[in-house]
């Protein structure tokens, strides 16, 4: 047995691998409901992380020649990123459960020496009450923290706090 | 529906931690809270399959539209594996790196170094159908940052690795041997497990040397692997 190579942190110079086509997961023409996903990423001194790399997969709808399942956007001086994509369904959860629909989120920036994984699930929608995550937690501030809010029609807002005030719930993984 | 298989945990020690203060911009970005604890499910056990036709390889970046980068042109070649010692096959590779002066071709790069036209500094490679992958480029020079008083990165490349699923994500950095800027590198350091810091530097490799044309080097990857074979029914 061998042991998994170690993380190193991404720098402030991955954008030699970003194209900015990889934040549009509708480009090889996937059908479904076309939604904007943007949000705001802060540090704990409440600074935006103007240099971060953020990369969305979804389970749903599953993966294939329309559509990558994928996307990777650069945040702004602002601290924001924005991605295109279609809506996801539910998914199976471990044993019997559902899990509402939901994007996962890894972050990796100057500063992140490894990943930090998050999710973006939907306000409003029904199943989020039995989600097999979201009720692991327990303080309703920071169970909203994995929720995106609408913000105009189509398009979810997803801020993230990587420390301190509002600190976002990072998963393991 | 069978349960994914749960991916393996870090040995303890070989990974760093994202509090690292001697690596100063870890401070304001860490999270303080714990991580929620979450067994694997099909959001982390699947993953993006990329394809060389929608992720066209970039397998030579010792050259630009022809004509030569400025360095010393180097080999790299590798066999990415999982935790289990099975090859990882199909699987991309992105690589980036500065060029041999030091300098990335980066806005936000502004160091007092040549930047040299015909170096790009991306490369994105696919592994074979037993793990291993190629390619050529310039070997990268060290360059200044801010960190602390006269800090200097060692000589490294870049690397990005997918693997079976969204749990096997990789984000980490080749290094090269003998680099005496490794032993002051707080990056590096911030692996605890002195073993696992030495898996990240390359090896110099005469096999892979081409003769009269450039210096060869090994740079083995391992993924993580899965905790346990499913109960067959
Ligand atoms: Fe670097």
């Amino acid at each position: 047995m061998s042991v998994a190579t170690a993380f190193q942190t991404i720098g402030p110079y991955w954008h030699l691998i970003e194209h900015p086509e990889e934040a549009d997961l509708t480009r090889f023409g996937a059908t479904g409901e076309a939604l904007t996903l943007v949000g705001r990423i802060i540090d704990g001194a409440r600074a935006p992380v103007a240099d971060a790399c953020v990369e969305l997969w979804q389970a749903s709808p599953e993966a294939g020649p329309h559509f990558p399942g994928w996307g990777r956007a650069r945040t702004d001086a602002n601290g924001e990123y924005r991605f295109t994509t279609v809506k996801p369904g539910p998914v199976p959860g471990r044993g019997n459960t559902l899990q509402a629909p939901h994007f996962a989120l890894n972050l990796f920036a100057r500063g992140v020496l490894t990943r930090l994984y998050t999710r973006a699930y939907f306000q409003g929608e029904a199943l989020n009450a039995t989600d097999p995550l979201l009720n692991l937690v327990d303080d309703p501030q920071r169970r909203a923290s994995l929720i995106a809010k609408p913000e105009g029609a189509a398009v979810w807002r997803m801020d993230i706090v990587l420390q301190g005030e509002g600190e976002t719930v990072f998963i393991e993984v | 529906m069978n349960d994914p298989l749960l991916f393996r945990p870090a040995q303890p020690g070989t990974q760093p931690d994202n509090n690292s203060p001697q690596y100063r911009s870890t401070g304001a970005r860490h999270p303080k809270q714990p991580l929620l604890a979450w067994p694997h499910t099909v959001t982390e056990a699947t993953g993006p399959q990329f394809t060389p036709a929608q992720f066209a390889p970039i397998v030579d970046l010792s050259m630009s539209g022809g004509k030569l980068a400025m360095g010393e042109r180097i080999i790299v070649r590798g066999r990415v594996t999982d935790e289990d010692d099975r090859p990882v096959a199909n699987t991309m590779i992105e690589v980036w790196q500065a060029n041999a002066a030091g300098r990335y071709n980066h806005p936000g790069d502004q160091h007092d170094a040549a930047l040299d036209p015909n170096f790009t500094g991306e490369g994105r490679v696919f592994t074979d159908a037993d793990g291993w992958y190629q390619y050529v480029t310039i070997k990268p020079g060290a360059y200044p940052w801010g960190n602390h008083a006269n800090a200097w990165r060692p000589n490294h490349i870049h690397y990005s690795l997918f693997g079976a699923g969204f749990a096997t994500r990789l984000i980490t950095q080749m290094y090269f041997p003998g680099d005496p800027l490794l032993a002051l590198d707080p990056i590096f350091h911030t692996v605890p497990d002195a073993a696992a810091r030495e898996r990240l530097i390359s090896k110099f490799d005469l096999d892979i040397t081409k003769p009269d044309w450039a210096l060869g080097y090994r740079f083995d990857v391992v993924l993580r692997g899965r905790l346990a074979t499913p109960m067959e029914g």
